[in-house]
């Protein structure tokens, strides 16, 4: 399909130069000719074509959304009013959602078409979307690889064209990493600005929803309909509004921070100098850069994986089998109902994390682990804040290696944290970070950069993206 | 009843909670009214479904605020909410939001009166907020039923220092602290429905002995009296125990009222650990000085005022004070009455005997009452004016209470005017001395008493209706005529 980006489809439909049946039927052939993907977990093509053609004639009258027919995947883990929940898990396998999430609402009210929902690792747990119910979700460049997780699906279907635009959710990484793996854009939102209401909760503090797109204009085109306070969720804020179209900067005044903890040991070598490669085109360009410290780094993943799995305990407890969802046919005791209904229903890794998070909230435990990480957690916000008082933006790698092989860390979960390694901190200190694709390396595999703000200035990564963009 | 061995004294704590009237749940919009069909005062919110997110209700703030003003507590400017996490059907989420560190209410204390008059004060450790769980019915059926509507329904905790001493004293507290809830408004205060209900820890110890001893918790005590029975089992299991120096085994017990005895839960229910951690959904509370002055500013009258404004404006003694402002709603009832009548002690002599009398004995609440408190000043008024007699006005009451007419209709139509026309009294006074020639000879020799027997016919003759300070005064000037 050729256009570049989704306001410039709506133009394209309104001057009857396609047909946005035509062009959902062209994304529902893709995701069919794909299907070995497993990017999707359910495709609601009816529903979709239906849309279509109502959503063109609103284009055709002029009365339509900022999205209107974008067509658009959302991530398993988000509730869409009666469609299927699963969160790729077992144990929601039967849930049908009664509501639907204040982001996907919001989508609907600007005329976007949702086109079915996506795979992606169980409760959003994992880094390489091999831990489904649905089985794992393979690379479109490479399908002997993993597309990363656990937004895989979401990246994929953006990555295979299979539709326009894909919302994942980033609690760690989970949005720029599979971006990162399959060569597009992927952002995580600050925290506050997108309502996290149905937003099928693994850690909290830490939960956003994000957009994946192949264009940073769709990324903020998405994310502006997407924000807001939303008096359904207490942590949601107005913040500044996010700028569409993207603001031109000419004036490059941005000054750009790389922190050398994020340089070091266990960076793939091509990956660090296609980032240096970058460094150098924005110094060409006149950009002040510098090498900045997070002295903090170092305690990221040991932090974001005390904290995380400690509300993911509490959060998942509500998977009991005695309201909704699977329930163990083998019991005949209430400890048995809820012991055999979680045993069978949760995957390997829910698991791992569930009483990794009941460990660290025990009576004995607290202190040493809950209270220690929520100390060190400011700590690390205190870094960032120290940094952006230097720089307008940091750049850093968004994954220590590229895409790596399907099955490769699956029997090693420290491995598959550390693929993390870059990403935690944005999570951590609730500031966005962007992932913007930078080339391939030397086997095609794509390389992904990530870009990171202070809290709420979504609008400098795009300006910056954008300014990347015309460089490049 | 009495502490059989007084070597030892018994140090008793009681955590109270109490369900907020508050029109809406605690952290959706889910109607809180009570009866409704099971599971229908539900939502994905309360039913904790995939996504749902709790959103405070500030009116639960500002009556948890209301509840510790009341009760001389500190208002923390910052507070926040906690996740109790525990397993069982009637909790959907899995856990139950409450505050654990950093309560929003500390420090407080009210006034109790122990049995030998004295005040006491009785500190309050914290006040903090929470959310009910739902109902689990296990003899319904072969199953347990969950009723989740109540769950989600705000709660207080108020937790006392260990500064109770006897079950009397518990007693005295619950019921101040229930009076205080009705006054503000917060609570309806029914400990029968589960509106209100008491935990509490016991030990024992010698007197003397500054170290606490072993506790219990004691669960389950759903009225107050159950609370003090309760409290004595508890209170003499230990001290026996002590005597023969067996050892007090922490645990918790749960009251059976039928049986008059505690039994110790399953070690296996107790072995609770609630990894309590803060609630990352919701934000601080954050009750500024500005928020906290505009809730004290709504601060109804509590008790102890109402008392000594009684007795001061109506003149009445502390004895009738003390009674009328045990509830507010018989206080209220008291003040609807003289606003009709400026008889106050004679109001307080109704509504302490004749009202309170049928309350007692209908057991019924005074909202219930059916005499309106404009027909009982009515009444009184009657008396104060010398339509009827005191006598009478029991009678037209007892009709009130059948029909609540109005008192001067039942006068009417019962023809029970008090009669007060001399000319009419003399009449009957002239037609009983006719028949009395003795009884006149005996009151003129002397015997005053023989007064009475005239009053008594006089009477008779005109059914109780003659205005008795009238009849006296005639029948003694008409008698002492015969002295001539």
């Amino acid at each position: 399909m050729k256009y570049s980006n989704i306001t410039e489809k709506i133009s394209l439909v309104k001057n009857n130069k396609i047909s946005l049946k035509e062009n959902v039927k062209y994304f529902l052939s893709r995701i069919d000719e794909r299907k070995n993907l497993n990017a999707f977990n359910f495709v609601f093509a009816d529903e979709a074509l239906h849309q279509a053609e109502i959503i063109e004639k609103k284009i055709k009258s002029g009365e339509h959304g900022k999205l209107a027919g974008a067509v658009i995947a959302i991530k398993d883990v988000l509730s869409y009013k009666d469609h299927t929940l699963t969160c790729s898990s077992k144990i929601l396998s039967n849930f049908i959602a009664v509501y639907t999430a204040t982001a996907i609402q919001k989508l609907i009210d600007e005329d976007a078409i949702i086109i079915g929902k996506t795979n992606c690792d169980e409760f959003a747990m994992g880094s390489s979307n091999e831990n489904s119910a649905f089985g794992a979700v393979l690379n479109p460049i490479d399908e002997s690889r993993v597309p990363g997780g656990s937004s895989g699906g979401s990246a994929v279907a953006v990555a295979a064209d299979m539709c326009d635009a894909s919302l994942g959710t980033d609690t760690g990484g989970s949005i720029r990493q599979p971006a990162a793996f399959c060569g597009i854009f992927g952002l995580k939102p600050s925290y506050g600005r997108v309502s996290r209401f149905g937003l099928t909760a693994f850690a909290s503090s830490f939960d956003t929803i994000g957009p994946f797109a192949k264009n940073v204009d769709d990324i903020a085109l998405i994310l502006n309909v997407i924000s807001g306070r939303d008096d359904r969720d207490s942590t949601s804020v107005d913040s500044e509004s996010i700028d569409y179209p993207i603001i031109k900067r000419q004036d490059k005044k941005f000054i750009i921070g790389f922190p050398k903890e994020y340089f070091g040991d266990g960076l793939d070598k091509e990956i660090k100098e296609k980032i240096w490669s970058v460094i150098e085109v924005l110094k060409q360009n006149d950009f002040e850069v510098k090498e900045i410290s997070l002295p903090m780094t170092e305690y990221n993943i040991a932090t974001y994986y005390i904290l995380t799995t400690a509300e993911a305990s509490s959060n998942l407890a509500r998977y009991d089998g005695a309201r909704y969802g699977y329930r163990s046919r083998n019991s005949s005791t209430l400890e048995e109902m809820y012991v055999n209904s979680r045993s069978e229903g949760f995957g390997s890794e829910v698991k791992r994390r569930i009483m990794l998070g009941t460990y660290v909230l025990s009576s004995g435990y607290y202190d040493a682990y809950y209270r220690k990480a929520q100390k060190v957690r400011r700590l690390i916000k205190e870094d960032f804040d120290k940094a952006f008082s230097q720089v307008d933006l940091i750049i850093t790698p968004t994954t220590p290696s590229v895409a790596f092989k399907l099955g490769e860390k699956s029997n090693d979960p420290l491995q598959m944290y550390l693929s993390d390694i870059y990403t935690t901190s944005a999570n951590l200190a609730g500031i966005p970070g962007l992932n913007i694709p930078i080339g391939n390396n030397q086997n095609g595999l794509p390389i992904g950069m990530q870009v990171l703000a202070k809290q709420f200035d979504e609008n400098k990564i795009f300006q910056f993206a954008d300014i990347l963009n015309l460089a490049g | 009843m009495q502490i059989k061995n007084n070597k030892y004294e018994a140090v008793i704590g009681l955590e109270v909670h109490a369900q907020l009237l508050t029109e809406t749940k605690a952290f959706c919009g889910c109607s809180t009214k009570f009866g409704n069909a099971p599971n229908s005062n539900v939502c994905p919110v309360c039913l904790g479904h995939p996504g749902v997110l709790p959103v405070l209700n500030k009116k639960v703030v500002e009556f948890t605020v209301l509840m510790g003003l009341a009760t001389n507590c500190t208002i923390n400017k910052h507070s926040i909410f906690a996740r109790k996490n525990y397993f069982y059907p009637d909790l959907p989420k899995g856990y139950q939001i409450s505050q654990y560190e950093e309560p929003i209410c500390e420090n407080g204390f009210i006034n109790i009166k122990t049995t030998d008059g004295m005040n006491k004060k009785i500190r309050i450790k914290r006040i903090h907020m929470e959310e009910d769980a739902g109902k689990s019915i296990h003899d319904q059926s072969e199953y347990t039923l969950v009723d989740v509507n109540r769950c989600g329904v705000p709660l207080i905790e108020i937790v006392t220092e260990p500064d109770i001493n006897s079950p009397e004293e518990a007693y005295q507290y619950l019921t101040k602290i229930k009076q205080i809830v009705q006054y503000l408004g917060i609570c309806d205060g029914n400990m029968e429905e589960g509106s209100l209900r008491c935990d509490a820890n016991v030990s024992v110890r010698l007197k003397g002995e500054k170290k606490l001893g072993v506790k219990t918790e004691i669960k389950n005590m759903n009225s107050f009296r159950n609370v003090e029975r309760a409290l004595y089992y508890e209170i003499e299991r230990q001290t026996d125990l002590m005597e023969y120096g067996e050892e007090i085994i922490q645990q918790t017990l749960l009251w059976n009222a039928d049986l008059n005895e505690a039994f110790p839960m399953r070690s296996k229910e107790e072995a609770h650990d609630y990894r309590y951690f803060p609630d990352p959904d919701l934000l601080p509370v954050i009750v500024d000085e500005e928020w906290k002055n505009e809730i004290a500013a709504r601060m109804p009258e509590l008790p102890e005022a109402r008392f000594n404004r009684f007795i001061e404006q109506y003149k009445l003694p502390e004895y009738d004070s003390e009674i009328l402002t045990q509830s507010k709603e018989l206080a209220d009832y008291y003040e609807k009455v003289v606003k009709l009548t400026t008889d106050f002690k004679a109001t307080s002599n109704w509504i302490m005997t004749d009202v309170l009398g049928f309350l007692n004995e209908k057991k019924i609440e005074v909202k219930q009452f059916p005499v309106t408190a404009d027909n009982l000043g009515k009444l009184i008024n009657l008396i104060s004016n010398g339509t009827i007699s005191s006598k009478i006005a029991r009678e037209v009451f007892q009709i009130m209470l059948e029909t609540n007419d109005e008192p001067e209709k039942i006068v009417k139509e019962q023809n029970l005017v008090q009669i007060s026309d001399e000319g009419e009294i003399i009449k009957i006074i002239y037609n009983v001395l006719e028949k009395s020639k003795n009884q006149i000879e005996e009151f003129l020799s002397g015997k005053d008493k023989v007064l009475g027997f005239f009053v008594g016919q006089v009477m008779k003759e005109t059914k109780g209706k003659a205005n008795p300070q009238l009849v006296n005064q005639l029948l003694k000037s008409e008698l002492e005529k015969y002295r001539k």
